[in-house]
């Protein structure tokens, strides 16, 4: 609401923005406090006792410890509660969201941004979403470190070539807000640039509709899944002992190292480029890498495909 | 003020400037004193570069279209001012200048511990900072000063590993210097020189040198193997090859945070020399200024992890270097108590290195609080990467080391040249630079916040107010910052002499004529007192060799 009455404050299209808001505007009251402070006891010291006023000077006594017993205690506290509330916030943002409602998977490049529905629609510079719903956001760069930011969402996350990055936004406000790369990728890095539209649930439908997607994403991955082979150890008819994917993603996987870990988008990706990292215990090390063949949004179409052998099997 | 009142029997004996006046007798000196000034030219040379790219960077950003430098170009300057102001400024700066010449001189010795060392510190600093102009020349790179991987193995234009190999020189300087500076704290104080008796000035430069000598390997081990991936192909940082890119960050912060503190603790230093000299009155809590710096120096290696908290990084790490980054602010915080309180009960003159010290404190500050704003992680959701960074970092960096630097080569101009400089126009300088640079740099405090990302050469339309604003800034600012170079390079010519001890301070360094001889002190000086006896009733005070003195009449200083 800031930005309605303050020519310095950005626009607020989203929960996340809200909250970001209040706990700054609340740490901008302290900091102009404490500065005012400062400021304040310098400018009273500095013309009580210049060196032609008259006032009163005593032999300067070894001051007592209380004092700075007192300000270290206190900037202490004061600072460990900004912390907590900063931490607390933070730990709710940018924890991968447990339940959403739609995903969204982002390749940034030098110097675009590629945005691929679960619906099959694809966009360029450009994120069409329904205002009021959880949206889980997965990123990939398929070449330097990017960063996602949307300042109306006051929300950005970087995008790391090598690895999927997930977070969660939810728009609150229809409109159109701008979306920018905030780390430095290179010539046109001020050009990657985009927008956010923010729509209702009508508009958003008609415009899903309108994009004339044929194929899902996992139906595309589908397609690949086939076509790079992978369909020759992974299905459940093959010769070949692999493991069968159904009800993988989102399941705790067991390596031949003794580690287990839930098997998320990171897992499968790694799985994928580097399969030597992390082989499943009881499977043969027979999964070749396929590193520099599959393009970043090849990797996402095949990455939906696998989740959606999973969302099948799940109650 | 006698002969004899200074320790020195007879005839003053030549100066260290006077001693020999051949170029060689200057390039091959080992006196701290010569290597000092060596320092002075050539980082201001570095100085006045980094400036004019800065000026070139606020002319582009007057302009939301960007037009009148190409991307390339402009991505080339800011790389350019980024290295040359941390490496070939900002981190020799006070610790190489001021603290070759006077850590020595504090402590009652007549040299550093190692004099080659120092001499072959400044050599490499001088073939480190030909590779960098040779940099220049060939055109730069466009990695930023970060170097980040893998945009800088496989991606950039330019010279990267011709930057890489400046910086990676620059830090055996760095090294050289550092452990000449710890030993000689150790081995060559003054009989009676305790630890808790030294200045604060050389705490921090002791603390600064700690720093310097553990942080920078590290840096120098990050370049190599960036250069080793280069060349290699060996998979370290890129993920092509099978790197990691956050590794890079890692390694890369571990130097580059506590590199802030190698720049703001021997400012620090600086400034508790300053206010309590025109002050007249001893510092308050001097132990816990001991402490506090000790501590940040110690906590500052742990808090690297706060430029990554959009990076991917776990959560828990994450909260971890929040919570250090909150607690390294704390000393830094009674830093700023204890220095205001020094003015309580005192006797205050406003020459201009106290402006340019009371200037330090305010920017130092609103930097500090604005860092507290960033340490906060969910506020560097928005602010990280935005102008909101490059102004709290300015404001600590420049605001903060700049003026100190500028402070405190004013305050030890006298005794560094043995000349007065014209004060009215430091004082001008002084005001200026406080005014120029909080109109360049409060503007973007608002940028950041509307969203404005760093290493843009081209920008929304509705944001050129506040850049215009800034730009305008930097206009008084390099103002500010030229007229020193004119009025004290007129001084050298033109100056009254000053006598050994114009402010009336209570340092050793005061204790012999200005320009000191060669050997510092005719004879080694034997100290008994705290440092900072100054008495706020009189002005008078004593020195640490327990001497003591009525106020100075400051001349036309307190005209």
């Amino acid at each position: 609401m800031a930005h309605v009455w303050l020519p310095f404050w950005p626009k607020n299209a989203a929960l996340s923005a809200s909250l970001i808001d209040l706990i700054d505007i609340g740490e901008f009251c302290l900091v102009l406090l404490i500065l005012s402070f400062v400021f304040g006891m310098m400018l009273v010291f500095c013309l009580k006792y210049r060196r032609g006023s008259g006032a009163a000077r005593h032999l300067p006594n070894p001051k007592s410890w209380h004092w700075e017993i007192g300000w270290t205690a206190a900037t202490l506290v004061a600072f460990l509660v900004l912390f907590v509330i900063g931490a607390k916030a933070y730990l709710f943002l940018y924890k991968p969201p447990a339940h959403y409602q739609l995903e969204l998977y982002v390749v940034g490049k030098q110097w675009m941004w590629k945005i691929q529905h679960p619906g099959g629609q694809r966009e360029i510079d450009a994120v069409h979403i329904p205002v009021n719903r959880v949206i889980k956001v997965i990123l990939a760069s398929q070449d330097v470190i990017h960063s996602f930011y949307v300042p109306a969402f006051r929300l950005k996350h970087d995008v790391v070539p090598g690895q999927f990055e997930t977070f969660w936004f939810e728009a609150d406000r229809t409109g159109s807000y701008p979306l920018e790369c905030s780390e430095f990728c290179g010539v046109e890095h001020a050009h990657m640039i985009g927008t956010v539209t923010v729509m209702s649930d009508s508009g958003y439908a008609r415009w899903l509709a309108d994009q004339g997607a044929t194929e899902s994403l996992a139906q595309q991955g589908f397609g690949l899944f086939r076509r790079y082979g992978c369909s020759g150890c992974h299905d459940p008819a093959s010769t070949v002992h692999a493991p069968l994917l159904d009800g993988l993603f989102g399941s705790v996987v067991h390596l031949a190292d003794g580690r287990s870990m839930v098997a998320d988008e990171r897992y499968i990706r790694d799985c994928i480029l580097l399969p030597a990292t992390q082989r499943v215990a009881g499977y043969p090390p027979v999964m070749p890498s396929f590193q520099g063949q599959l393009s970043e949004e090849d990797l996402v179409r095949i990455l939906a495909y696998i989740k959606s052998l999973s969302a099948r099997h799940s109650p | 003020m006698s002969a004899v009142d200074i320790g020195m029997a007879g005839a003053v004996p030549r100066s260290y400037l006077g001693e020999e006046y051949t170029l060689a007798s200057w390039l091959f000196t080992r006196d701290h004193k010569r290597i000092a000034i060596l320092f002075f030219v050539s980082i201001t040379v570095f100085f006045f570069i980094g400036g004019f790219a800065a000026a070139l960077i606020r002319l582009q950003l007057l302009n939301p279209a960007g037009t009148l430098f190409q991307p390339e170009v402009y991505n080339r300057l800011f790389t350019m001012h980024g290295i040359v102001m941390v490496w070939f400024f900002l981190i020799p700066s006070i610790p190489a200048t001021l603290g070759n010449f006077l850590l020595p001189l504090q402590i009652g010795a007549r040299d550093l511990a190692f004099p080659r060392l120092n001499l072959f510190s400044w050599s490499l600093f001088t073939f480190s900072g030909l590779w960098a102009i040779y940099f220049i020349f060939i055109g730069g790179n466009d990695t930023g000063w970060t170097f980040y991987e893998p945009y800088s193995s496989n991606f950039a234009n330019g010279h990267v590993i011709v930057a890489a190999v400046a910086v990676f020189i620059n830090g055996f300087s760095t090294i050289a210097t550092a452990l000449n500076f710890v030993v000689s704290t150790h081995r060559l104080r003054a009989p009676g020189m305790t630890w808790f008796r030294l200045p604060l000035f050389v705490w921090a430069i002791y603390a600064t040198s700690i720093v310097m000598l553990l942080a920078t390997p590290v840096l120098a081990m990050t370049l190599a193997l960036v250069a080793i991936e280069r060349f290699w192909g060996v998979g370290i940082f890129n993920p092509v090859l099978g790197g990691d890119p956050i590794l890079f960050q890692h390694m890369f912060w571990f130097y580059s945070h506590p590199a802030v503190y190698i720049m703001i603790l021997p400012a620090m230093g600086v400034v508790s020399e300053l206010v309590t000299c025109f002050a007249r009155c001893p510092i308050f809590g001097y132990k816990g200024m001991c402490y506090a710096l000790i501590s940040i120096a110690i906590i500052g290696f742990f808090v690297w992890g706060h430029h990554m908290f959009t990076a991917g990084i776990s959560l828990t790490s994450a909260v971890f270097f929040s919570l250090m980054s909150f607690i390294v602010a704390v000393p830094s915080a009674i830093k700023v108590f204890n220095w205001t309180a020094t003015l309580h009960n005192s006797r205050i003159s406003f020459d201009a290195p106290m402006l340019y010290a009371l200037g330090f404190v305010g920017l130092f500050t609103i930097g500090g609080l604005t860092g507290l704003i960033l340490a906060t992680l969910s506020a560097d959701i928005h602010l990280q990467d935005t102008y909101f960074v490059i102004a709290h970092f300015h404001f600590i960096m420049v605001g903060g080391t700049v003026s100190a630097y500028f402070g405190g080569l004013h305050y030890w101009w006298p005794k560094i040249t043995g000349k007065r400089y014209p004060e009215m126009w430091a004082r001008y300088a002084a005001i200026l630079t406080f005014v120029g640079f909080n109109f360049t740099f409060l503007p973007q405090f608002i940028l950041g916040y509307l969203g404005m990302p760093r290493r843009y050469y081209t920008y929304a339309p509705d944001l050129q107010t506040w850049n215009v604003l800034s730009s305008a800034g930097a206009s008084i600012l390099a103002v500010a910052y030229a007229l020193p170079l004119i009025y004290l390079g007129w001084s050298l010519f033109h100056g009254k002499r000053a006598g050994p001890n114009p402010w009336g301070a209570t340092g050793l360094e005061w204790r012999t004529s200005s320009p000191p001889p060669k050997q510092n002190f005719p004879r080694t000086p034997v100290v008994t007192e705290l440092p900072y006896r100054y008495d706020p009733r009189d002005g008078s005070y004593t020195t640490q060799d327990g001497v003591h003195f009525a106020e100075p009449t400051l001349g036309e200083a307190s005209v």
